[in-house]
């Protein structure tokens, strides 16, 4: 893996005695354990936990991302595998181009809810439609991080954000829009769940959902989905602690989780 | 006689990297990571670790900063505290 050697050092590797290590900060994929985003922001679990999955699918050799804009683009500085950057919310027109023309790669998207629902909906709603082989990654928190924290069609009825500071209210700003629930409505999509990283029992879940998309790819039965719920404290005016607890009071409640269809596993 | 805690556990923080977010704390279940009092070179308060941790690897699943490594002892470690309060919580509760 070529960039890694240009890295600085992991630092003196810690041995304790009479004990094994199970967990390591830097997962295989990753080059770098330093990112610039927000403290309490739950991006950096789900981009941890999809190099996992990648890696133990051995998936790093072909997995190919196409990332939209925002806060987790900064993936691409520390993830070892290739990524394209694309239009705001245009990742899954990108991702069918790849897949098509390259289909033994493993082709992901990762956007945010203000990208794959305000942005770029139409795209993966019709990448969906047409049953392409690749696999999206929402994280979803409710907010457009990146440019400052304003409202996206997926904010909460009642959240408050930079540009509905009293609460998204329905009169005014209508209803959130459930990406999931859509895509997992037509018939192109064989997998669609929905997770949250605001618990351990929540990234665990997030990781076998991440680890079934991935398969579902690459046993070609179609559009995959995950949607994940991530929190985002500084564009939901919550001190860091209270992130997780703002998750699942105010977006599980909307946004419930678990898997939404699975076509390999015919119910 | 001093009561023991037991370690199956342990792990190690960078404390440098974390941005005292909190988010570990209630996540710990045997509740043995509490907030320094201190601060890091960048100006967050950072978790310590008392004894009595399971290696269950939870702080390492919601940690967005990567501080945490997690070990697991070959035999479970005891350690004598102190009876009374435990150690010392440097005010995040």
């Amino acid at each position: 893996m070529s960039n890694r050697s240009t890295e600085p050092d992991r630092g003196q590797e810690v041995r304790i005695e009479g004990a094994r290590q199970v967990a390591s900060s830097r997962a295989d994929l990753q080059v770098s354990e330093d990112h610039h985003l927000c403290p309490g922001c739950g991006h950096p679990v789900a981009w941890r936990i999809l190099l996992e999955v990648i890696q133990e699918l051995s998936l790093a050799q072909r997995a190919i991302g196409v990332v939209g804009h925002g806060c987790y683009t900064n993936i691409v500085r520390m993830a070892d595998i290739d990524f394209l950057q694309c239009l705001h919310g245009r990742a899954p027109a990108v991702a069918t181009g790849v897949k098509r023309v390259q289909p033994q790669a493993a082709v992901f998207t990762l956007q945010g809810d203000g990208d794959m629902a305000s942005e770029g909906l139409a795209e993966v709603l019709h990448a969906a439609a047409r049953a392409e082989k690749i696999t999206a990654i929402m994280l979803n928190n409710g907010v457009f991080g990146d440019t400052g924290g304003q409202m996206t069609a997926a904010s909460v009825v009642g959240q408050r954000t930079k540009t509905s500071l009293e609460g998204r209210s329905p009169e005014l700003h209508g209803y959130p829009v459930p990406v999931a629930e859509l895509v997992a409505s037509l018939p192109g999509a064989a997998y669609v769940a929905r997770s949250a990283v605001n618990t351990a029992g929540g990234v665990a879940q997030t990781k076998r959902y991440l680890k079934r998309a991935f398969e579902t790819q690459t046993s070609g039965a179609g559009f995959s989905l995950v949607e994940v719920l991530t929190m985002c404290p500084t564009g939901w005016f919550v001190p860091t602690a209270a992130g997780p607890g703002y998750l699942s009071d105010s977006m599980q409640p909307t946004y419930p989780t678990g898997p939404l269809k699975d076509s390999l596993r015919p119910a | 006689m001093s009561p023991t805690v037991v370690s199956r556990g342990t792990v190690t923080i960078d404390v440098e990297r974390c941005k005292g977010c909190e988010l570990c704390i209630p996540a710990c279940p045997p509740g043995v990571l509490h907030m320094s009092s201190e601060v890091n070179r960048t100006g967050y308060r950072y978790p310590r670790l008392s004894p009595g941790c399971t290696g269950c690897q939870a702080c390492h699943a919601v940690c967005p900063d990567y501080v945490f490594e997690v070990y697991k002892y070959d035999r479970p470690q005891l350690t004598e505290v102190s009876p009374g309060p435990v150690p010392a919580v440097g005010g995040a509760e």
